[in-house]
């Protein structure tokens, strides 16, 4: 068992054989784990959406449609919801970056008439214990069942109508405008959606 | 090497007398970064510990093959290997964890705890000796992170595992969520540690 010796050839061949099982071996990993991850994916998202929508019997992640917008680099995610054929809502991703820690991402669903069903947070960097507290019942059960066409969605202290979390102003302010964003695009483009399946 | 170690105290060593965060301070950037609560801190001890056992049981495999010149790069290529692998195996099956464990999965790589243990004692000792070492200082890694996590999350969010014990808008410590009350329960928790270890033994 006595070590190899330093040698140019020893270290060359040494290195390479190691990164070559590793590579290998991760190339296996990763065939492995594909399915499972789009799944776990899917999921997450299927999850979000029978959360937010009303009862409904199509896929909405199949109808998904990609909605381009002038000042957004992404494009809109729209999921609509359909029960025998008839229209009953649909989600939308709205986003901001203005969040006290950057990007925040929910998932909004409104019955065809534009009042809130209800609010998923999907993705958010806020202060823990502060900021989270935007996933909380207390702050979402604010905004549903109300049309954000008669809902002011600022918060009080700017003259709208949502109180903001405590100690998490700016959060409460960004999610305001994300939950906008996503009823601008709802109004903008319900006749399209309403139209789609007949 | 061919002083015979004894197994058990091999074992139990990284447990408490060295125990890796108490003692030896070692992969503080984990242990600060995701025990915001008692669940995040056992997930991230539970992932190290199989880095750490299957790393150190492939470097105490090859040790005789790698030149000692390239033997750091060689172990490097090893963790992180492993640590791939959990990465990919946490984002397909455990989707929750890896979301709250983020970027301290990949870190996992660069923890000083695990290639500390390859270099000091794996590629000196037999296979028997390493596992029972990883095992053993992974449990130390794991215990201090739940302690340190269930700490912070009792103090911080008044729960313990995700079980809340306190009403919902009960004003708590939310210094110890953040990351100065890591610090300040890390501090603490090592004097308290250190205190009682010393006194038993």
């Amino acid at each position: 068992m006595s070590k190899k010796k330093d040698t140019f050839i020893n270290m060359v061949v040494s290195l390479f054989v190691i990164t070559i099982i590793s590579g290998f071996s991760l190339g296996f990993v990763n065939d492995l784990t594909l399915e499972p991850k789009a799944k776990a994916k899917l999921e997450k998202k299927v999850n979000a959406l029978k959360l937010v929508l009303p009862t409904f019997d199509n896929n909405p992640v199949e109808d998904v449609l990609l909605i381009q917008v002038e000042n957004i680099k992404v494009s809109v995610e729209v999921y609509p919801a359909y029960q025998s054929n008839e229209f009953v809502g649909a989600a939308i991703i709205g986003s901001t970056e203005k969040g006290f820690s950057g990007l925040i991402k929910i998932m909004v669903g409104f019955k065809p008439d534009g009042t809130i069903q209800n609010i998923a947070v999907l993705e958010q960097k806020e202060t823990p214990g502060l900021g989270t507290k935007m996933k909380d019942e207390k702050f979402l059960a604010q905004f549903r069942d109300k049309n954000p066409a008669s809902y002011n969605l600022k918060v009080t202290k700017d003259g709208g109508e949502v109180d903001a979390l405590t100690g998490a102003t700016i959060t409460s302010r960004a999610f305001g405008e994300a939950v906008q964003m996503a009823f601008d695009e709802f109004v903008k483009n319900n006749g399209s959606l309403i139209r789609l399946k007949n | 090497m061919a002083e015979k170690v004894n197994q058990t105290q091999n074992f139990l060593k990284g447990i408490v007398k060295e125990n890796p965060v108490f003692v030896m301070l070692l992969g503080m950037c984990p242990t600060l970064g995701v025990t915001s609560s008692a669940f995040n801190g056992l997930g991230m001890g539970v992932a190290t510990l199989f880095v750490l056992l299957m790393s150190n049981i492939v470097v105490s495999l090859v040790k005789s093959q790698i030149p000692s010149k390239v033997r750091i790069p060689a172990f490097i290529i090893i963790i992180a290997s492993f640590v791939t692998i959990v990465e990919m195996v946490l984002e397909a099956f455990v989707p929750f964890l890896y979301e709250q464990l983020g970027i301290f999965i990949p870190l996992i790589v660069v923890n000083c705890l695990i290639l500390g243990r390859a270099e000091a004692f794996a590629s000196k000792n037999n296979i028997l000796s390493s596992i029972l070492d990883a095992l053993g200082m992974g449990l130390g890694f794991v215990v201090a992170l739940t302690l340190l996590g269930a700490t912070r999350e009792i103090l911080g969010s008044g729960s313990l595992f995700g079980l809340k014990f306190v009403p919902e808008d009960a004003n708590t410590f939310i210094l110890f969520i953040l990351p100065p009350g890591a610090f300040i329960a890390l501090a603490y928790l090592t004097v308290l540690f250190n205190k009682i270890s010393i006194k038993t033994t």
